[in-house]
C-alpha cells in the first residue's frame, strides 16, 4: 500500500448473477476469497440451495427466447462477448494472476486462449446443424431429416483449477448450442467468474441465459443435480473425485438428465475442443415429411 | 373474540342485515357513517404488511400452509378463448390436483363465466368443489341493472354455488354509495335458487378505489348489503391484490364481525403466483382476522398460477427435489 496514502481499501463483495441481475445470495452468507498466498482478495457470494433453484427458473425463463434466435444471431453475441472480454483485459490478467498465481505474461495467454475459444465456439453457432443434422436415406417416399435441437436447462459444474478459460470451454459450447446454463464456478478460483459475469451482464446476451453461482459445491450441486427442471448435466469441476460425481449421477437420474460424466482429472484446456460439449447438450429431431403429397 | 355468537344458518336467513336500517336509510346517512369510519394510516398499514411478510414458515408449518392454501384456491378461468375443454379440464384438476398424489387436497372451487357453469357443474359431479361464477357484466360492471340481473339469476339456474359479482366503481367512487348498496342487495336477492341461496362474493375492484380509506368503505357498505365474502379484485386491472389492500379488508370483517357478530370471508383474487406469497397472505389472516378465518370458507385465493406452484413445492417437501413446470398440467 502507499503509505503516503490516506485513503481506505475498498472492500469488495461480489455477488452472484441471476437472470441478467447481481443479487447477493438469498442466504445473506459470503466467503473470503485469498490469492494463491493466502491474503485477502475480496468477498463472495456463497450461493446457497435457492440461489441455485432461483438461477434454473431464471435460465427456464430464458429457454424459449434464447433457444428461438437464429443460430446465426447466437454466434453474433457470443462473438460480442469476446469483444466485450478484450475491453476488460487489466481486470481478468489481475484475476488470473492472484487466482491462479500466473505471471501477468502468462495470465495474458490464458487470457487470449478464452478469446478465442470463445470466437472458435461462437463459428459453430451456424455450422453445427450441418455438420450433426443428417437428410437420412429412408427406404420409403419421404424426406427423413435430422435436426439438432437445445435439451433446455443445462447445470454445469465448473472446472476448480482453470477459473477462466475452463470456464468459458465449458459455458461456450451450451449456449451455443441454444441452451441456457446454470455455472457454479471454481469454489476456490471465483473472481474470474464474477468478472466474466459482468462482461455477459454487458454484452448482448440476454438476462438468465448465463446465471453464475459462487461458493461451495456441497450447497449448490445436489440441488442442481436433483432439480426436476435442469435437463443435462455437466460433472467436469469434479474431476478426480468419483464418489462425489457418482452421488450426483444418481441424483441426476429422477428425471433422466444428460449427465457429462466427470473426467478422472482435469483436462488439458488449451487444446482444441471438439463438438461433444455441443452435441452433449442437444437432441436430435427427425422429421418424416412425406414426398409429392 | 372468538366466541362471539355466530348465526348457525346461512346469512341469507336474515331478511336484511339487522341494526343498519337507520344507517341506510338514506343516501346521506350512509355516507356520514361510511366517512366517519376511522382513516386508513397508509404507511402503518403497508409497513405492517410487509412485515407480516417477513415471517419464516419452514417444514411442517409449511406444509400445513401448503395444503390449506390448495383448499382455498378458487382455479380461475376467465378468458375470451374458455372452451368447454378448457373448463372441464380445469374441473378435473380441481377434483385431483396431483394426480400423481392421492394426499393432495381438492381446491375450493373452480370459477368461471356465467355461460360455462353447467359445464363445470357436470364436470365436477358430486365432488366437494363447488362452481364459482362471476356475473353482473364482469369485469367492468358497466351494464343496464336488469341485465345485471339477469346475468346472475342465469348463473344461479346454471347450478353456481357461489356469484362473484362486480360494484358499480363509477357510482361509488362518485359518492353514490345508497345505489351501490342496492344494487348488491339486488344481486344478492337474485342469488337465491330452488336449492339454497348461492354465495355472493362481491368484488371491489380495490386497483380502481385509489385510496385504503375507500376499500374500507367499500368493504363495510358490501358487508352491510350482505355479502358473503369481500372480493379485492376481477384480476383484469392492475393493481390487483396486494398485501396492503388485504390487510385494509381483513381488519374490515374483523371489526364487523365484533360489532355485528357476523362473519365475512375476504377473497384477494390476481397476482397471486407463489406459495411464498399465498403463505404471507395466511400468515396475515391468521394475525390481523384471526385463525378463524384460517378455513376454505372464510378465506380464498382466486388465483390459476399459484396451483402449480403450490403443487411444486407440495412435491418439494414430499420428495426433497425442486420440481419443474414439465410436471403439471398447463393451464
Amino acid at each position: 500500500m502507499n503509505t503516503a496514502s490516506t485513503r481506505i481499501d475498498v472492500r469488495k463483495t461480489y455477488k452472484l448473477f441471476i437472470g441478467g441481475g447481481f443479487p447477493r445470495s438469498e442466504s445473506g452468507h459470503s466467503y473470503v476469497v485469498s490469492d494463491v498466498r493466502g491474503r485477502f482478495v475480496a468477498n463472495a457470494a456463497l450461493a446457497s440451495r435457492k440461489d441455485a433453484r432461483d438461477a434454473v427458473a431464471a435460465a427456464r425463463k430464458a429457454f424459449p427466447g434464447w433457444s428461438g434466435r437464429t443460430a446465426y444471431n447466437r454466434g453474433q453475441v457470443v462473438y460480442r462477448i469476446a469483444e466485450v472480454m478484450e475491453d476488460r483485459r487489466p481486470q481478468f490478467v489481475e484475476a488470473l494472476r492472484q487466482g491462479e498465481g500466473r505471471t501477468p505474461a502468462a495470465a495474458g495467454k490464458v487470457l487470449d486462449e478464452s478469446i478465442d475459444r470463445l470466437v472458435w465456439y461462437a463459428g459453430w453457432a451456424d455450422k453445427l446443424t450441418q455438420v450433426v443434422g443428417n437428410a437420412n436415406p429412408v427406404a420409403g417416399p419421404f424426406f427423413n431429416l435430422s435436426t439438432p435441437e437445445p435439451t433446455g436447462v443445462v447445470a454445469v459444474l465448473a472446472p476448480q483449477g482453470s477459473s477462466l478459460l475452463g470456464l468459458v470451454s465449458v459455458v461456450a459450447p451450451v449456449i451455443v448450442a441454444g441452451d441456457t446454463v446454470v455455472v457454479a464456478a471454481s469454489t476456490e478460483r471465483p473472481l474470474p467468474a464474477v468478472t466474466f459475469a459482468e462482461v455477459l451482464a454487458t454484452s448482448d446476451v440476454p438476462g438468465g441465459v448465463v446465471n453464475i453461482l459462487t461458493g461451495s459445491l456441497d450447497r449448490t450441486a445436489p440441488t442442481l443435480a436433483s432439480h426436476m427442471d435442469v435437463n443435462a448435466l455437466d460433472l467436469t469441476g469434479l474431476a478426480g473425485d468419483p464418489e462425489q460425481a457418482t452421488e450426483l449421477e444418481i441424483q441426476a437420474a429422477a428425471n433422466l438428465k444428460r449427465v457429462r460424466r466427470a473426467p478422472a482429472a482435469e483436462p488439458d484446456w488449451s487444446v482444441e475442443p471438439g463438438l461433444d460439449r455441443m452435441t452433449d447438450v442437444l437432441e436430435t429431431k427427425t422429421v418424416w415429411h412425406p414426398i409429392g403429397v | 373474540m372468538t366466541s362471539t355468537a355466530t348465526p348457525t344458518a346461512g346469512p341469507h336467513d336474515d331478511p336484511v342485515e339487522p341494526g343498519w336500517a337507520d344507517v341506510t336509510a338514506s343516501e346521506s346517512s350512509l355516507r356520514r357513517f361510511l366517512h366517519g369510519l376511522p382513516g386508513v394510516d397508509q404507511v402503518g398499514a403497508e409497513q405492517r404488511a410487509a412485515g407480516l411478510g417477513t415471517r419464516s414458515i419452514k417444514t411442517t408449518a409449511k406444509a400445513f400452509a401448503i395444503d390449506l392454501a390448495i383448499r382455498m384456491v378458487d382455479l380461475t378461468t376467465l378468458e375470451g378463448q374458455d372452451t368447454r375443454g378448457k373448463v372441464k379440464a380445469l374441473s378435473a384438476k380441481a377434483m385431483r390436483p396431483d394426480p400423481a398424489d392421492p394426499t393432495c387436497p381438492p381446491v375450493a372451487a373452480v370459477c368461471v363465466y356465467p355461460d360455462m357453469v353447467a359445464v363445470a357443474k357436470e364436470a365436477l359431479g358430486a365432488s366437494e368443489v363447488h362452481v364459482a361464477s362471476v356475473a353482473t357484466a364482469f369485469p367492468s360492471g358497466r351494464a343496464a341493472m336488469d341485465v345485471k340481473l339477469a346475468d346472475t339469476r342465469d348463473a344461479v339456474a346454471a347450478g353456481a354455488d357461489e356469484v362473484d359479482m362486480v360494484i358499480d366503481r363509477g357510482a361509488f367512487l362518485a359518492g353514490h354509495y345508497l345505489q351501490v348498496f342496492e344494487e348488491i342487495g339486488a344481486v344478492r336477492e337474485a342469488c337465491a335458487g330452488e336449492g339454497g341461496a348461492a354465495h355472493l362474493k362481491v368484488i371491489l375492484e380495490t386497483g380502481e378505489l385509489q385510496t385504503y380509506d375507500n376499500v374500507r368503505r367499500a368493504s363495510w357498505l358490501a358487508m352491510m348489503a350482505g355479502a358473503d365474502f369481500i372480493k379485492t379484485s376481477t384480476g383484469k386491472v392492475q393493481p390487483a391484490a396486494t398485501p396492503p389492500v388485504t390487510l385494509v379488508m381483513l381488519e374490515a370483517v374483523r371489526d364487523y364481525r365484533e360489532q355485528t357478530g357476523r362473519m365475512v370471508g375476504v377473497k384477494p383474487a390476481g397476482g397471486i403466483r407463489t406459495s411464498k406469497d399465498a403463505i404471507k397472505y395466511l400468515v396475515m389472516v391468521n394475525e390481523v382476522a384471526g385463525p378463524d378465518w384460517l378455513e376454505p370458507d372464510w378465506f380464498r385465493f382466486g388465483a390459476s398460477t399459484l396451483l402449480n406452484d403450490l403443487l411444486m413445492q407440495r412435491t418439494r417437501l414430499a420428495t426433497g427435489r425442486y420440481s419443474g413446470p414439465d410436471y403439471f398440467t398447463l393451464d
